[in-house]
């Protein structure tokens, strides 16, 4: 994986993600006593958490703990069982994926969910159309189309030029999670969700998602789910720990890192 | 799948032309030509048989290829298109025939066939797989028998004959020429629509819906309105084909739309090859063929001729079999070999 930079594109975007943030305030993302049921199992109960506009949050967590799940309520690849999800102070609970995606709302997945059969322009492009209008066109599109150009940009600025023709099912993992960033930033997003970003890379590569996670504009704010500690407390300004569903604790990295219940808990006592 | 963006600008239309192959040129100077070499018999049965149906399963391969939705319900949108040009235009039941001129019936006939099928596309959707097979050939039965105990509208089970085509521009489109012609036109409007949508961002977007359609929401797409728009496309193909299928033998009537004719072309569509346009017409000519010259055949064999399903029932079950992905695929597979097979002269792969 090469060194990933500043997209161009998500500074461009930008005009477009304060017009979407002129019509709502409030927290970025809200959520009041969200529960997902599976049958009698609750993979997540009762979760409340307030993420602020530009802020980074990384969710902690062991396999199980509901984080996934989370996202999924969030995104609405899931309806919550029960509660509440306000993303900039709009009442989204029971919006479909493709409303909350228009909302400004992006994620990344754990296992990358991309288009195998077609290449990285067409996927960027995709997602690029995803958030624009003529997404029914039936016009093919020019090469002065801004949509192409947008998705140009992004794919120089997520370093995979090289590779724009080529088909994703021939790239490498790395190169794939740096596809999968791309696509989380087509339009103007306004808040991410990244789904371990980090599974799977060296840790060069590593290195180099930390940069790209920090040099995003201020604007866009973020949860990250993360196993490799090293790369969501260096990324986060605050963490939230889940535990068996529920939220655990909430704090900064120091905090967490510092405090013995978690430490016991999730890192093993051993930690720091 | 093609490439999507294009990266240069100028001349698009050179380059565009300059990618055709040698072969398809041949194929087209040959088809353009078929009239000066083929008897009537072949321009009509065969080759004007074989585009009608080939439509009507490119519909098919639209929604199964680009969209990973296999509807049995588009013979039903292509009879529905037939049975409107016969009710508004003119037949031989004149008791309900409107007589209604042809810039009116045949444009209403694709309109209200395209919303027939979107609404089919709008029930369907919400089902994946077997679920959408079941509930297109729910509809189509449905609509089969609805057509047959219906006297008022559809005059049940004689249906309406003396359909034809109105004598534009001074030609007899019902004969063989001119219909061959005709058939060819709608034939290769229809081909060239869908390697245009398929490149389109409505196309691609489709593409990226078959595939994986949970990314695509989160991606922002719709991915049901998305579907939906399938259909609609596909629909408008389906309902031209039909009514050429019902100018070809002048008339309607409900088997037109039967079980048996419904399934027969997703045969025509799998036997061909669902993953290219060309596909369903390449599955069609080998049906029309099969279907008129097998019985001659199975006669020789002293067999009767109506057995002719069975060859084509086990040329589907072979396909099936060894080669899903219809004759392309063979095709696909035999070239593959090639290249991988050692250059008798020189060694190494071809």
């Amino acid at each position: 994986m090469v060194a990933l930079t500043r997209p161009a594109t998500i500074g461009a975007d930008r005009s477009a993600a304060e017009r979407l943030g002129s019509v709502t305030t409030g927290n970025a993302l809200e959520l009041r006593g969200v529960t997902k049921l599976f049958g009698a199992l609750a993979a997540i109960s009762d979760v409340t958490m307030s993420v602020r506009p530009g802020e980074r949050r990384a969710v902690l967590g062991s396999n199980g703990a509901g984080k996934t799940t989370l996202f999924n309520c969030v995104t609405g690849d899931f309806l919550p069982t029960s509660g509440t999800i306000r993303l900039f102070g709009e009442d989204i609970s029971n919006f479909p994926a493709h409303e909350r995606i228009r909302r400004g709302l992006r994620r990344t997945y754990q296992i990358s969910l991309l288009f195998g059969g077609m290449s990285v322009a067409d996927n960027v492009y995709l997602a690029c159309l995803g958030v624009s209008r003529g997404r029914f066109s039936l016009l093919r599109p020019r090469p002065s189309d801004p949509i192409i150009g947008r998705a140009d940009e992004l794919i120089e600025a997520v370093h995979l030029t090289r590779v724009r023709d080529t088909l994703v099912s021939s790239l490498s993992y790395g190169q794939q999670r740096q596809l999968e960033i791309a696509l989380a930033l087509a339009g103007a997003p306004r808040f991410i969700l990244f789904d371990e970003p980090a599974a799977g890379l060296s840790p060069t590569e590593r290195a180099e998602l930390i940069d790209i996670l920090t040099g995003l504009p201020d604007h866009i704010g973020y949860i990250i789910i993360e196993h490799d500690m090293d790369v969501a407390l260096r990324v986060a300004e605050s963490v939230t720990m889940m535990h068996n569903g529920r939220v655990f604790k909430e704090g900064t990295p120091e905090e967490i890192e510092n405090d013995e219940e978690v430490q016991q808990l999730y890192l093993g006592g051993g930690h720091g | 799948m093609a490439q999507a963006l294009p990266t240069t600008a100028p001349g698009r239309l050179t380059t565009a032309l300059e990618r055709i192959p040698a072969p398809v040129w041949v194929i087209a100077f040959l088809l353009l030509l078929m009239p000066a070499f083929a008897n009537n018999f072949v321009l009509y049965q065969i080759f004007g048989w074989s585009f009608i149906l080939g439509m009507i399963a490119l519909s098919l391969m639209v929604l199964a290829g680009y969209g990973g939705m296999v509807s049995l319900a588009q013979m039903t949108v292509a009879a529905l298109a037939g049975y409107v040009v016969a009710i508004l235009g003119t037949s031989g039941v004149p008791q309900i025939s409107l007589g209604w001129p042809w810039w009116i019936h045949i444009p209403l006939a694709i309109l209200i066939a395209t919303l027939f099928g979107t609404l089919v596309g709008a029930l369907a959707v919400r089902t994946e797989g077997i679920y959408t097979i079941m509930i297109t050939l729910a509809i189509a039965a449905a609509f089969f028998y609805f057509t047959r105990q219906n006297y008022v509208i559809f005059n049940g089970y004689t249906g309406f004959n003396n359909v034809i085509p109105p004598a534009l521009f001074g030609v007899e489109w019902r004969q063989p020429v001119p219909f061959y012609y005709l058939t060819l036109g709608c034939a290769t409007l229809s081909y060239l629509a869908v390697v245009w949508m398929a490149r389109t961002p409505f196309g691609l977007a489709l593409q990226g819906v078959r595939d994986n359609p949970r990314r695509m929401g989160a991606l922002g797409f719709h991915v049901t309105a998305h579907r939906i728009f399938a259909y609609t496309f596909a629909s408008v193909i389906a309902a031209v084909g039909g009514i050429l299928l019902v100018w070809q033998s002048a008339q309607v009537v409900p088997g037109t739309a039967g079980i048996p004719q419904v399934i027969d072309i997703l045969v025509v569509a799998v036997v061909g090859g669902l993953r290219r346009p060309i596909g369903p017409f390449i599955g069609a000519l080998i049906y029309a063929v099969l279907s008129v010259f097998s019985s001659d055949i199975l006669h020789a064999f002293g067999m009767s001729g109506e057995r002719f399903k069975l060859v084509i029932g086990l040329g589907f079950l072979a396909f099936v079999l060894f080669s899903p992905d219809g004759v392309l695929g063979l095709w696909e597979k035999y070239k593959a070999r090639r290249a991988a097979s050692p250059d008798p002269l020189l060694g190494g792969g071809r």
